[in-house]
């Protein structure tokens, strides 16, 4: 395949923007340079929307930064909550936490990516798959299958409040929640909050399991489509439990190639940065992490659902795993890698997370009132890393002996993705673009692949200073008319 | 008139925090009636929290939008914003529509104009200033608190906005 990344004498192609990128969070703009003939030349996913909240947060009490995290991203505030507060555990001199502290953090997380996996299908991507986004044929099997599921939308705002409702009985309340603190948390869940979400777990898992039976209608009706939109061969990367299994909360990373080979297993997510490696380019804020034994041009890799569902060796419920060999089934014994096949992998998740929290919520741990660990000597140092619902979340922190912060480098999951995301376009423009006319429809086919993977744009970009950024303006006849330069 | 007031916004980021903070006065006022919802962004499930109320207000920084703010009456639209993990007000009103299959109650914004949304920024001089304007402004519509005055007021405010 063409290298689409840098086209080769770009001041002679035209140049196509689709700015922004709809229905992703952030700002997100794509550039296209074609020839005369339409023929692709160099796609590039840029991220125009900058924060800078390593800097932010450096000179602030440690102690702050589990609050203040939630201000980074008004989309997943919990995942960012979560792994800082284990970052913070560490630095704070806490132990391990005691059952029911993990159980409720447990819980919380699992609420978390019940709505967020549930947002982005029932509201974000359900109007690409189930309305079609160019194919005729394809379109009135699809609008049969949606015939089928009217409640579709009324199903997802109702499980979006469920896990509202999780986090503020967890949290202390819907944001700036302080329930979670170093150490453990600091509310016990009352037996009627508990009740409540009890009385809910049931309808949410059986409207989980008949998402994923809606996912799977869909691929039946057009199987090669799904397989291969946006397909991109990439290794992939999440953490396991020391059994293998997959675990949102916490484990061991685990990297595995396109062909489904071992990389590393069990690397303690402490030394992160003796596996990765971060990049930067001058067109994206975002950086470009990779693999660092493989080197950034054969080291990127892919996290999220698609990830997680492949390199694990089981989900650990009954429902969810079933699912999962079902999925597995499509490759054949070989790893999946197209776009789409990113919804049915999250619907599967969405149904495990859900019958994790019903774990959960009959566990008498969940109600138990031992709270905080036993705390020895400060560290200078903390690493907290999750699984959010788009992907791995590194949390890496150090503060001084005034408790202040001095060192801040996070790793959201949309930066984790961004190559893979660049080379899922790329794919999809080589494969329908390339060649043709441009029209609206063939331009959603490049937002569709991003969406699949849910980015979360605003959150990925926050590394002050260290990234210019880079504007041509070109005119209509490929003429660098003026270029400005930031950082 | 059972109201809900809806406050967003990142009080990190600046005018950005304008939302929350007019939203907190409204909670501390504890006006009879009036329920304060404040999130970072809009969401599908803010729908839920319209059931049951017979007006709602959402207030928010603006960008580029009238100074020192605007105050108008909105109905449900389905369009899709561009950040769109992020809904407008009109989309809430539309997914209540759509989910509890009747109309929602009669809603307006009050939108403040902000001026720097930068993170780790406090409020712009500017931003102080609309703040305490809309905060009389809604002292008034409280003091008049039915559908019809705050549509007069709505069609009163918008000539004058500058």
């Amino acid at each position: 395949m063409l290298n689409l990344e840098t086209a080769q004498s770009p001041h002679k192609l035209r140049r196509v923007a689709i700015e922004p990128v709809t229905r992703v969070e952030g700002h997100g703009k794509v550039t296209i340079l074609l020839d005369a003939e339409n023929r692709i030349h160099q796609v590039r996913l840029h991220i125009v929307e900058f924060r800078g909240f390593e800097v932010f947060i450096q000179g602030r009490p440690y102690w702050e930064v589990p609050v203040a995290v939630q201000r980074l991203c008004g989309i997943c505030p919990v995942s960012h909550l979560i792994a800082a507060t284990k970052a913070m555990d560490l630095i704070a001199g806490f132990g391990p936490l005691t059952p029911s502290a993990e159980k409720l953090r447990r819980l919380l997380h699992y609420g978390q990516i019940v709505q967020s996996h549930a947002l982005h299908f029932f509201h974000l991507s359900s109007p690409d798959l189930l309305l079609g986004f160019e194919s005729e044929v394809a379109k009135r099997n699809i609008i049969g299958v949606a015939a089928a599921f009217p409640d579709l939308a009324r199903q997802g705002v109702f499980t979006r409040k469920f896990g509202q409702e999780v986090i503020a009985h967890i949290a202390g309340k819907r944001i700036h929640g302080t329930g979670v603190i170093p150490g453990g948390v600091n509310k016990p869940l009352s037996v009627a909050d508990r009740d409540s979400m009890r009385a809910g777990i049931n309808q949410i898992v059986d409207w989980s399991k008949a998402a994923v039976g809606l996912v799977i209608q869909l691929h039946e009706t057009n199987p090669d489509f799904y397989k291969t939109f946006g397909e991109s061969r990439a290794n992939m990367m999440g953490l396991v439990d020391r059994r293998g299994a997959l675990d949102f909360y916490h484990g061991g990373l685990r990297a595995r190639d396109a062909d489904g080979g071992p990389i590393f297993d069990q690397v303690d997510y402490a030394t992160y940065k003796s596996v990765l490696q971060e990049d930067v380019k001058n067109w994206s804020y975002m950086k470009f992490p990779h693999i660092k034994a493989l080197g950034a041009d054969k080291g990127w890799y892919r996290v999220g659902p698609l990830a997680r569902v492949q390199i694990c060796d089981v989900m650990p419920t009954p429902l969810a795993e079933a699912e999962r060999r079902t999925f597995l089934n499509v490759g054949g014994g070989k790893p999946l890698h197209g776009a789409l096949m990113y919804h049915w992998a999250r619907m599967i998740e969405m149904l495990h997370a859900a019958e994790m929290a019903r774990e959960l919520l009959d566990d008498p741990d969940i109600v138990g009132t031992d709270l905080m660990a036993d705390k020895g000597p400060r560290r200078e140092e903390g690493v907290g890393v999750i699984e959010a619902p788009r992907g791995t979340l590194f949390h890496h922190y150090r503060a001084d002996e005034n408790d202040l912060v001095t060192y801040c480098n996070l790793i959201v999951s949309t930066t984790n993705n961004n190559q893979a995301m660049n080379e899922s376009i790329r794919a999809v423009a080589s494969r329908y673009l390339s060649g043709h006319e441009l029209t609206e429809g063939l331009l959603n086919h490049i937002e569709v692949a991003i969406r699949a993977y849910d980015p979360c744009l605003s959150c990925a970009t926050h590394a002050l200073g260290q990234m210019p950024l880079e504007v041509d303006l070109v005119d209509a006849d490929g003429a660098l008319v003026s270029r400005a330069r930031k950082g | 008139m059972r109201l809900v007031v809806f406050g967003w916004g990142n009080d990190a980021r600046g005018d950005d925090g304008l939302g929350p903070l007019l939203l907190e006065r409204v909670a501390r006022a504890a006006w009879p009636d009036v329920t304060t919802v404040e999130d970072f962004q809009l969401q599908i499930e803010h729908a839920l929290d319209l059931d049951g109320a017979e007006a709602a207000l959402f207030v928010d920084a603006g960008r580029d939008t009238p100074a020192p703010f605007s105050f108008i009456e909105i109905r449900p639209e389905r369009g899709e914003s561009h950040t769109t993990h992020a809904l407008a007000p009109e989309a809430v009103l539309d997914v209540y529509a759509r989910s509890l299959r009747r109309p929602p109650p009669p809603a307006f914004t009050l939108s403040m104009r902000g001026e720097s949304f930068e993170l780790g920024e406090g409020l712009s001089a500017e931003a102080r200033e609309r703040l305490e304007s809309a905060w009389a402004f809604i002292q008034g519509l409280m003091a008049e608190r039915s559908v019809e005055d705050w549509r007069r007021a709505a069609n009163a405010c918008a000539p004058t906005a500058r």
